[in-house]
């Protein structure tokens, strides 16, 4: 017996209709769940040993906490540092143990929820800017750690301005939903298979360090893996963090592990060397880390999958750019960097072949040109070199001209930059 | 059967990764590369990041509005990099230039440009009228005491090059510079420690007493000896910050 083509044209209809029915009756139970949340665990406050508060503050310098929960020139840990997305304004609390606005009254049950859970101490759900995607691997002895330590901060009463996002991201609802889409709760369980140092590493890189917080396209809806480190624009997009997974972007495939210990410790290696949003991170964070830390960071990093970036065919640029860059690059850019991009042994780097000129997005050597940058200051490097801002002195289509002569010389072969790429990133 | 399906899917992905893997460990070969060059390991070759703006030495462009940094007092060059870095005072781009850099070698910045004696062009031809230098030279020498308003003499010495440790000269600086600086006292945009004194005498003038003095200051010549003074003869007409130096 065969149905006639309106009958099977209906039962269709109906099974969409069913799947959609089924599909939002789960959703809307999962995002009833989410809002409902957890309750803290209670239990005796744990034991401030100097192990523990050691071990809390190693923490914090890898998860760089106060990096956003510090206001500029503010006191380390109040809070009210903005932070811009593409849903509005987020803006960070005080972390000091101030006991109206600060932590002061959080068990370390409360606190434990909120780094595993992503609620607040009242229950509300936190916003993911708050990486608790990542938090959520640590260890409950590692958060009692965290806690600990951030009582040790001076206390400071600094309320934080309210978040200011557009609606809906503004309602728990939405961001029940973004959890019921994106947020599994779990601390990290270690894989067997690999050593413990790769263990260290992959707890430390996809945990408290968020690392793909920064260095993966977030969706639409602003999820992210955490183990994916495929590149992305940062929030404000002035600088990009590389593919991972890309020894031509920010990969780490062709270097020596040491090569990579050096560059979170040093801040620069025989390779590459850190500017912009990266260097605050080997600033304030990774510098201070044991060596150990390090190296299992490394180890992991190493680990890592080889995925190359999807790169575009090669186009030259128009010879009337690339005369205007050259002319450019002789008059502000060849006292440092060399008549042939060669750079200056130990100080200014190759722009041959260097591939933070010649990484897919041309934002970096934009943003390089337009603000320049110092190396951070680390112990290893105490005196940074660094390169001018350009802002002041070239106009969007100087700086398109000599962004793609740099990115199409010396055997570099790197998609042209317009002067619309420079008005994005300016 | 999905297990299988999932088997052979990683299989054939692992596969396809480890071999572009291989493919892609190896740079592409590229034309012979030039020899890095070689640049002295100086402080002189690392603020080439500032000259690059402020002008050779910090000695400041012709036509430009960034000021002079050379020559002036190492605390109040100090004070600007960490109040620029932290944020009590806006310019675009200095906040992230700065950011990665530590207060101990801020100072060694400082002091460096604060050691350089390089002479002073002399002033642009001012576009004021008379009665706006005059009315400029007189709050810059006697200030409005109806206003509560001392002169900029009393802090900034009699030569206004100037003073030890912490108060910066007022000549050499573009007009425009000088207008953007009260400006921003005025509005806040430019901070210092508290308590602010500079601060409250920006807020006293209007927009007119700002234009005026501005003006003057800008038209005026720069002394041969151009020096910060070490010290001044009396005490600050009111209180100020750390900022200022060790005067109260």
């Amino acid at each position: 017996m065969s149905a006639t083509p309106n009958r099977r044209a209906a039962r269709a209809g109906w099974t969409i209709v069913a799947g959609a029915i089924v599909a939002a009756l789960a959703l809307t139970t999962a995002v009833v769940l989410e809002r409902r949340g957890v309750p803290a665990p209670v239990g005796p406050a744990p034991e401030a040993t100097a192990e523990r508060l050691a071990r809390g503050a190693l923490l914090a310098r890898a998860g760089n906490c106060l990096a956003c929960h510090t206001a500029r020139g503010g006191e380390p840990g109040a809070g009210g540092h903005a932070i811009t997305t593409p849903f509005g304004l987020i803006v960070s609390s005080n972390l000091t143990p101030d006991p109206d606005t600060g932590l002061g009254r959080w068990t370390a049950g409360e606190f434990w929820r909120a780094l595993h859970h992503g609620q607040s101490r009242d229950g509300r759900l936190l916003y993911p800017a708050f990486p608790y995607t990542h938090t959520t691997r640590l260890s409950r002895d590692d958060v009692d750690a965290l806690y600990l330590h951030l009582r040790t901060l001076p206390p400071v009463t600094r309320a934080p301005a309210p978040h200011a996002l557009r609606f809906p991201y503004n309602t728990q609802t939405a961001l029940a939903l973004w959890r019921a889409v994106y947020f599994e709760p779990g601390e990290y369980v270690p894989d067997p298979a690999q050593s413990p140092a790769w263990n260290r590493g992959a707890y430390l890189v996809t945990g408290v360090a968020h690392c793909a917080a920064c260095h993966a396209e977030r969706s639409a809806l602003g999820g992210s893996a955490i183990d994916r480190f495929d590149g992305g624009l940062m929030p404000d997009g002035r600088w990009w963090a590389p593919s991972l997974h890309d020894a031509g972007e920010g990969g780490v495939a062709g270097w020596s592990p040491d090569d990579t210990v050096a560059l979170l410790r040093d801040g620069r290696n025989r390779h590459a060397s850190v500017l912009g949003p990266m260097a605050a991170v080997v600033k304030d964070g990774t510098q201070h880390l044991p060596e150990a830390d390090l190296r299992a960071m490394a180890t992991y990093l190493h680990s890592l999958p080889a995925r190359p970036v999807d790169r575009p065919a090669f186009e030259p640029a128009e010879d009337r750019l690339l005369t205007r860059g050259a002319r450019l690059y002789e008059q502000h850019c060849a006292q440092c960097h060399g008549d042939a991009g060669e750079g200056a042994a130990g100080i200014y780097p190759a722009l041959a072949g260097h591939r933070a000129v010649t990484q897919t997005s041309p934002v970096n050597t934009i943003q390089a040109i337009l603000s320049g940058g110092f190396t951070p200051a680390t112990a290893a490097h105490p005196r940074p070199f660094g390169m001018p801002p350009y802002r002041s002195a070239l106009t969007d289509d100087d700086v398109a001209a000599v962004a793609s002569f740099v990115r199409q010389s010396w055997g570099n072969r790197a998609g042209a930059v317009s002067a619309l790429d420079v008005a994005r990133a300016r | 059967m999905p297990l299988l399906t999932a088997v052979l899917r990683t299989a054939l992905l692992l596969s396809l990764s480890s071999a572009l893997g291989a493919v892609h460990a190896a740079p592409p070969p590229g034309p012979p590369r030039a020899a890095p060059h070689t640049v002295p390991d100086t402080l002189a070759q690392r603020m080439l990041v500032c000259t690059a703006c402020h002008g050779a030495e910090g000695r400041a462009t012709p036509d430009g509005y960034f000021p002079r940094i050379a020559g002036k007092p190492a605390g109040y060059l100090h004070n600007q990099l960490r109040h620029f870095r932290d944020g009590r005072r806006q310019a675009v781009g200095m906040t992230a230039l700065l950011d990665p850099l530590t207060d101990d070698y801020l100072r060694e910045i400082a002091e460096h440009f604060a050691s350089l004696d390089l002479p002073y062009p002399p002033p642009p031809p001012t576009p004021a009228d008379a009665a706006t230098l005059a009315r400029g030279e007189r709050l810059v020498r006697q200030g409005d005491p109806a206003r509560q308003l001392p002169s900029c003499n009393s802090c900034h010495g009699e030569r206004m090059t100037g003073v030890q440790p912490g108060i910066p000269g007022l000549l050499g600086l573009p007009r425009d510079y000088l207008i953007g600086q009260l400006g921003a006292w005025q509005t806040g945009m430019r901070r210092a420690t508290a308590p602010d004194c500079m601060a409250d005498i920006a807020r006293r003038l209007s927009g007119a007493d700002v234009g005026a003095v501005a003006a003057w200051l800008a038209a005026q010549p720069v002394p041969a000896d151009a020096k910060p003074a070490a010290g001044l003869p009396g005490p600050l007409p009111l209180r100020c910050g750390p900022d200022a130096g060790v005067f109260r």
